[in-house]
């Protein structure tokens, strides 16, 4: 397009009093601008009619305005980004209100900045967005409860979805327990678990197409056009994004030697007991006997450097469910929790206090510390110290529970396969979990399009994985409704300009393609890389990491920074 | 998404709001915020930093508003409520009362009617630990970046003043409150929570003795942009605090108060540990509690804190906070649980750390939600009212985005069944 740029320069909020408008507007007149129109509230309905009506007549169709920062008056400074080019030149925040009135350095400073604002204009293009990316179909990768949430609240919002499920059926962990936690008020009794009601849902959906007993050979494309093929002859697929809630797996208890796993048969982790209550009676493995006696150590290989240094989070609440499956078993057990610290937040603490009102036994403990040896007929010895009592304990007990974490289920294994130069798999911010790095946006991965939920995020309850299966659906959605029309998703959600390459000066380094952090690129055999434009965020790393400078956007380049730069007057 | 005229309602402009709304809006629905404050932002925009990484709040803010200004389909209300909601899901009727700000959107913030203001009201951002002009902007960064006339100076001589002193005809005395009627699908209730009020647990001396303070206030106390302009002295003197006790489960995990626990209060006293420790050298902290309860990745935090060797943790119980007389600072003693003897410290500085409370539990609209004991909404049945954030149960930012962020799709849900 050819440019007509009007510069629209406000002299109200005092910046009238701190710069000389007479020869700011000489500044912008060197640069063979169309227009040049100062007012003393360009905000108000006057000024900004001038600048509406200069647009729609087609005199100008570039805006610099020289007035306050982009943060305030947007509502009023409000132009079609497909038809006009604007730069808000900050003249009050970052000149009038911080730099004293009348100087000549304050003068410079403004003029440098009305120049930098039309250099940067006049090396801008209007956008062309990626229009190609289109597809609307949600795939979810997990049928447990954050899978089967995202599923079904995707396909209840309109949207086509298909469901991958490595298991022959639906319900993933919670289809092998006993029960629940209290999720309901007063949040005293442990609950049953029913998940026919979500699977008939899901199973009667005609939105949702489910692959039972299926996994994922690879995935290639990008948001609005992935590929995904499914092992084993299950055909290929195409989807606009992907949630993955592949979930958890138990940390492996056989390297808790210390806390005897394995050395007695009687020691045992919260999921076999949850195995075990599943399948009617909680009995020893030893001798198939009801155990009298029965101590919880919480921490297993969990806030423990030489295991897992995190918090699974759930466990405290777990063993406090399964210390009344003991319990119901036999009101006379003698059940013994020994722990670091009792987390039960929120409403949790209710069933807390239930539990020991049920006669079960604290102990506070630093339990990577616990002596585990053999005892009398078959039983295991506790040696531990009581930090409450400052005193050390003894007891036997028939059987003990270790309280294993959590570990994500991608953590030795990618499971979507994407065929990305930068690897299969999901990167993962800590401890193997691709969680995100932001408190302020928890969804976001490194892969664009692709949204974590549940535990495979971060260890979280039953009840928080099926919101946050929710809350991965929407991105999910969103992602795809954003790419069809060629927008950007977070954080610059809505900017439709991409990297274009001028790929005939590749030297084919790999910088882009190594550098990118969303993968953004793929290689061709060479090393040239293959932009894939809804990948993109928008953070033009790659365009700084290009030696050649051929990577820029409509409205960002090196050389339009280049000559920002060039532009400043530097006195002699 | 399918009709583009479908709108969703979103009560509360706090984080969970404004995520709610922003979510629901990049994916393609039309939303309305009401908000009761004059600004955007709620509690958050309170908080100095956020744990586990330490970093301002204001940058998220940011991020957020740019969204909602760059995106034509979010409108809001502020200074704002909701009066009634009638109809059925999918079609709602909404009454909204917009209070007045007396000040219209010609406001450039240039600051002029304050420079001639000269009545002063408590700072309601600061918990009313200072005051500000009657004619103010709610903060720094505040958001819109408007001011607003307290009413306390309407139909005084002074209102007339400022008015006068605007250059851009921005201030209206005239205005009214005004009643609206929206038509909107869905509605997203997000009204955040309150703290406890820390005068009720009389043994820790909240309200009497100047320098125990809450933990919402100290966050303000450590703010740039606070009552003390982040410096850390003590309310009663200005002298600067040397050492601060943080008094974990203040009132909540207690029968008589807050049966429950807050969940965040652990990591919010952990990293105010670090404003204090950071700012004053060779200063001392001590947090008293019960158990630490930093959840998940959140241990990591804990971690880190821990190896401060001028931070203890003590788990005990404190039972009484008085003055010592000699030193000007607190008396804090109780039951040392772990060593078996008496806690008995004396210290600048008491912080409270108090738990939340939903912004139900004092008044429950008359809507189809249920509610426990606590004033948690538990859930609405299958209306189109979907309660989002703290409203639920305590959650610390992070799990507040998760949950506004999976409301903005029941939203649309309902939006879409119509």
């Amino acid at each position: 397009m050819d440019q007509n740029i009007g510069v629209y320069l406000c002299s109200g909020c005092g910046i009238g009093e701190a710069i000389d408008f007479d020869t700011l507007s000489g500044v912008a007149g060197e640069s063979g601008v169309a227009k040049i129109y100062t007012h003393a509230c360009l905000c108000g309905a006057e000024g900004s009619k001038v600048i509406m009506d200069d647009i729609t007549s087609g005199a100008v169709n570039c805006v610099v305005l020289g007035a306050c920062s982009g943060r305030v008056k947007s509502e009023v400074f409000e132009f079609d980004p497909m038809q006009t080019i604007m730069e808000r030149v900050n003249l009050r925040e970052h000149v009038a209100w911080c730099q004293p009135a009348g100087h000549e350095d304050t003068q410079a400073m403004a003029e440098d900045y009305l120049r930098m604002g039309i250099i940067r204009v006049q090396k801008s293009t209007l956008p062309t967005p990626y229009l190609e990316a289109l597809d609307k179909t949600l795939l979810v990768v997990g049928g447990g409860s954050a899978g089967m949430q995202a599923a079904l609240d995707a396909a209840k919002a309109g949207y086509s979805v298909k469901l991958v499920e490595k298991e022959p059926e639906l319900g993933g962990h919670m289809a092998k327990w006993h029960k629940n936690t209290p999720t309901t008020p007063p949040y005293h009794e442990i609950e049953d678990i029913d998940l026919s009601t979500i699977i008939e849902q899901i199973e009667g959906n005609q939105n949702i197409e489910i692959f039972k007993s299926a996994e994922i050979e690879k995935v290639s494309g990008a948001p609005g056009m992935f590929d995904v093929t499914l092992k084993n002859g299950g055909g290929v697929h195409r989807v606009g994004s992907i949630v993955l809630a592949a979930g958890w797996k138990p940390y492996d208890a056989t390297k808790l030697e210390n806390l005897g796993f394995q050395k007695f048969p009687d020691v045992v982790t919260n999921v076999q007991v949850e195995e075990m209550a599943k399948a009617g009676s909680l009995t020893c493995p030893s001798d198939g006997s009801a155990p009298s006696v029965v101590a919880f150590v919480q921490c297993a290989g969990s806030r423990d450097p030489d295991h897992l240094p995190y918090c699974s989070a759930v466990c405290c609440r777990v063993s406090l469910k399964q210390a009344m499956y003991f319990k119901e078993q036999n009101e006379e057990t003698k059940v013994i929790v020994f722990y670091k610290d009792m987390r039960t937040p929120e409403q949790a603490e209710e069933f807390y206090k239930q539990v020991q009102k049920k006669g079960v036994i604290f102990v506070k403990t630093d339990t990577s510390k616990l002596s585990i040896s053999e005892g009398s007929e078959h039983k295991i010895a506790i040696d531990a110290t009581d930090e409450l009592l400052g005193e050390p304990i003894q007891m036997e007990v028939d059987m003990l529970v270790l309280a294993t974490g959590m570990q994500p289920a991608v953590l030795d294994d990618p499971i979507l396969n994407l065929e990305y130069r930068q690897g299969p798999a999901l990167p993962a911010l800590k401890y193997g979990f691709p969680d995100s790095h932001f408190v302020c946006f928890p969804y976001e991965t490194r892969r664009t399009g692709i949204y974590t939920a549940g535990c495979v995020r971060q260890p979280m309850t039953c009840t928080r994985s099926k919101s946050d299966g929710t809350g991965a659906a929407l991105k999910a959605i969103q992602c795809m409704e954003l790419s069809s029309q060629g927008k950007a998703v977070h954080p610059r959600a809505g900017d439709l300009s991409y990297p274009n390459l001028f790929i005939q000066r590749c030297t084919q380094c790999k910088r882009c393609t190594e550098e990118c952090p969303f993968g953004m690129y793929n290689e061709d055999v060479k090393g040239t890389p293959l932009p894939h434009p809804t990948r993109c965020r928008r953070c033009a790393i790659c365009m700084g990491s290009c030696p050649e400078r051929i990577i820029s956007f409509n409205n960002y380049s090196v050389d339009m920074i280049g000559s920002m730069i060039k532009s400043i007057s530097v006195p002699d | 998404m399918g009709d583009e005229d479908q709108k969703i309602l979103v009560v509360g402009g706090g984080i969970s709001g404004i995520t709610a709304a922003v979510e629901a809006a990049e994916t393609g629905a039309n939303v309305v915020i009401v908000e009761r404050n004059p600004y955007l932002g709620g509690r958050v925009a309170q908080l100095n930093q956020y744990f586990p990484k330490l970093c301002p709040p204001t940058c998220g803010l940011e991020i957020n508003f740019r969204r909602i200004k760059n995106n034509p389909k979010i409108s809001f209300f502020t200074q704002a409520e909701v009066l009634s909601i009638s109809g059925k899901p999918g079609d709602y009727s909404v009454a909204i009362q917009v209070n007045p700000r007396y000040v219209n959107d010609n406001c450039t913030a240039c600051g002029k009617c304050a420079e001639v203001c000269e009545t002063t009201v408590p700072n309601q951002i600061n918990y009313g630990m200072d005051s500000v002009k009657a004619a103010y902007l709610p903060h720094q960064m505040a958001y819109p970046f408007k001011y607003v006339i307290d009413s306390e100076i309407i139909g005084t001589d002074e209102a007339d003043k400022c008015a006068q002193a605007c250059p851009y005809n921005a201030i209206d005395l005239e205005m009214k409150p005004e009643t609206l009627h929206i038509q909107v699908g869905a509605i997203v209730w997000a009204t955040g929570w309150d703290p406890y009020e820390a005068e009720k647990i009389d043994y820790l001396g909240f309200g009497r003795l100047p320098n125990v303070l809450t933990s919402v206030m100290f966050e303000r106390l450590a703010a740039i942009n606070g009552p003390t302009g982040g410096k850390m002295v003590r309310p009663s003197d200005g002298k600067e605090v040397k050492s601060v006790a943080f008094v974990q489960c203040a009132g909540s995990r207690d029968e008589n108060h807050l049966a429950y626990c807050s969940g965040v209060c652990c990591l919010a006293s952990l990293k105010q540990s670090t404003y204090i420790r950071e700012r004053v050298p060779d200063s001392k902290a001590f947090i008293y509690y019960i158990d630490i309860r930093a959840m998940g990745k959140y241990e990591d935090f804990y971690t880190k804190v821990q190896q401060d060797k001028n931070l203890s943790l003590i788990k005990s119980k404190i039972a009484r906070i008085t003055e010592d007389k000699e030193s000007g600072g607190l008396l804090v003693e109780g039951e040392d649980i772990s060593a078996g003897s008496q806690v008995s410290q004396v210290v600048d500085l008491v912080v409270l750390a108090v738990g939340m409370r939903p912004g139900t539990s004092k008044i429950r609209p008359d809507l189809e939600m249920n509610y426990d004991d606590f004033g948690f909404v538990t859930g609405s049945g299958d209306s189109g009212i979907i309660p989002a954030g703290c409203v639920k149960a305590p959650m610390e930012v992070a799990a507040s985005l998760q949950d506004a962020t999976a409301a903005a799709l029941k939203a649309i849900q309902v939006a879409v069944r119509r």
